[in-house]
């Protein structure tokens, strides 16, 4: 039996709306993390490591670890098992550092 | 019962690079050496360094002797342990940000020249060249290609790897309570809390701490802490080439006030992410975040760099520079106690320090005539409270 921590606690959560992430809508629900919101969806990874270009998602999910990094509203290195999943938010597969940009 | 263990050539205390540095020299003349710690390998200012391997900023003096030598020393050793201390032989860069600041520089360098430190004068127009995200408001700069990196943490766990190879033992979580001595003075070894050790001769390698073993030993020796902060930004490709600093910062470094002063130090690692230093203030041991010198570091990395100012910051440490009243360590023999050597007060330089410490104690503990002179770095020179 697949129970969800939703279950668990009895939460009662306001109606789903939904994120972006590399293009494709993913379902979340009001006050989940961007992280909790793609596990949810299945996703498990969103950003590759700087050397090998090795998969990472969610390790610690507190805030503590930084690997859970992904490009949030164009920002990158945002830590998405903090930031809230709220309707509009645009999730991109972070490759490396996410700042090619900078590069000289 | 404290445990006894077969006697010792010398007694090493404390676990940061300067007494790895000295373990190590002392293993390769030979000697029988027991490193001890209170804390982990690093845990001290070591772990809270940046690991400047620095000549630009400073004077021609004993430190600036000290430094070059230690240079080469580093040179050395990077060519078996180069990569895995990330040493980075990537020169400095210090900018001013006025005419008068140039020419100030200019003065220095030209000192500096005397004694052997290479320094090239940038104009402002070609600063780019040198680091392209540079501010373009600087009035000029100064280029120091002998100015090196290392990972501090990284260097002091190499250094003791090497000197167990050679024989050294490492002991760590111990701290030591007495020094003992004869009763005509002369050290016997030390004893902590669980075990003694036998050894004529005690190196004080306890850096910001150095000041209480000295006491142990019965001597005065006045080593302050200097509380540093330095911000840990989010990894990012290598937008800093050098080692970058603003030419306050050589004021700010002899300067002998208690309150807080700021300088941008900016670099960055292999690892991605950049590090910003450097403050000053003389608070005690007292580990509180300061908000005043995280604001004032981040607004000076970022009008260095402007692109810092859409960088995260991603955490913040402090540590606490061991600081005698005249900004010199002390290192070697001292003349109240035979047998007790000191390897300490390195202040904000311990990293690029280290080796030439721990080479010229070495060089002591087997009799032979120390390459440079010890004199300006005896630890009696302070007069007793």
């Amino acid at each position: 039996m697949r129970r969800t921590p939703a279950e668990l606690v009895g939460a009662e959560p306001g109606p789903a709306h939904h994120i972006d992430f590399d293009g494709r809508p993913v379902p979340a629900l009001p006050g989940q993390s961007i992280a909790a919101a793609l596990w949810a969806d299945g996703v498990l990874a969103w950003r590759t490591t700087r050397v090998g270009g090795r998969p990472r998602g969610v390790f610690c999910g507190i805030g503590a670890c930084f690997d859970c990094l992904a490009t949030v509203n164009g920002r990158p290195n945002q830590r998405t098992c903090l930031l809230p999943a709220e309707p509009g938010t645009t999730v991109t597969t972070q490759e490396g550092h996410g700042r090619a940009d900078l590069a000289i | 019962m404290l445990k006894t263990e077969p006697p010792l050539d010398v007694v090493v205390v404390g676990a940061g690079v300067v007494g790895a540095a000295c373990a190590y020299y002392a293993a390769r003349a030979g000697l029988a050496v027991t490193v001890v710690d209170r804390g982990p390998v690093a845990g001290g200012t070591t772990g809270a360094g940046e690991g400047n391997l620095l000549v630009s900023d400073k004077e021609p003096g004993p430190e600036l002797d000290l430094a070059l030598l230690s240079l080469r020393l580093w040179r050395e050793l990077a060519d078996d342990l180069g990569a895995a201390m990330e040493y980075e032989p990537k020169g400095g860069v210090v900018v001013s940000s006025t005419p008068a600041g140039q020419e100030a520089l200019r003065a220095f360098a030209a000192q500096q020249a005397a004694v052997g430190v290479v320094a090239e004068e940038i104009p402002a127009e070609r600063l780019q060249e040198l680091e392209p995200h540079l501010s373009p408001r600087m009035a000029g700069g100064f280029h120091y290609p002998q100015d090196a990196q290392v990972q501090p943490a990284l260097a002091a766990a190499h250094l003791l790897r090497e000197a167990r190879r050679l024989g050294a033992k490492l002991i760590t979580g111990e701290t030591v309570r007495a020094v003992r001595r004869r009763p005509d003075g002369a050290v016997l070894g030390v004893e902590t809390d669980r075990r003694r050790l036998d050894a004529p001769a005690v190196v004080n390698a306890a850096g910001t701490w150095g000041g209480e073993l000295a006491g142990l030993a019965g001597v005065h020796l006045p080593v302050l802490p200097r509380r540093g902060f330095v911000l840990v930004t989010e990894p990012l490709p290598r937008i800093i080439r050098h080692k970058v600093y603003a030419a306050d910062y050589v004021a700010d470094v002899a300067s002998g006030s208690a309150g807080l002063q700021t300088s941008a130090v900016i670099e960055g690692t292999p690892g991605g992410p950049v590090l910003i230093g450097a403050s000053r203030e003389r608070v005690g041991f007292d580990r509180t975040l300061s908000q005043e010198a995280l604001h004032r570091l981040a607004a000076q990395a970022a009008e260095l760099f402007p692109v810092l100012a859409d960088v995260t910051v991603m955490r913040v440490y402090r540590g606490f520079r061991p600081y005698l009243p005249d900004h010199l360590p002390a290192i070697g023999a001292d003349p109240r106690v035979p047998g007790l050597y000191h390897a300490c007060g390195h202040e904000g330089a311990g990293i690029g320090l280290a080796p030439a410490t721990g080479l010229l104690i070495a060089e002591q503990l087997t009799g032979k005539q120390p390459e440079l002179d010890l004199v300006p770095f005896r630890a009696d020179r302070f007069p007793a409270a």
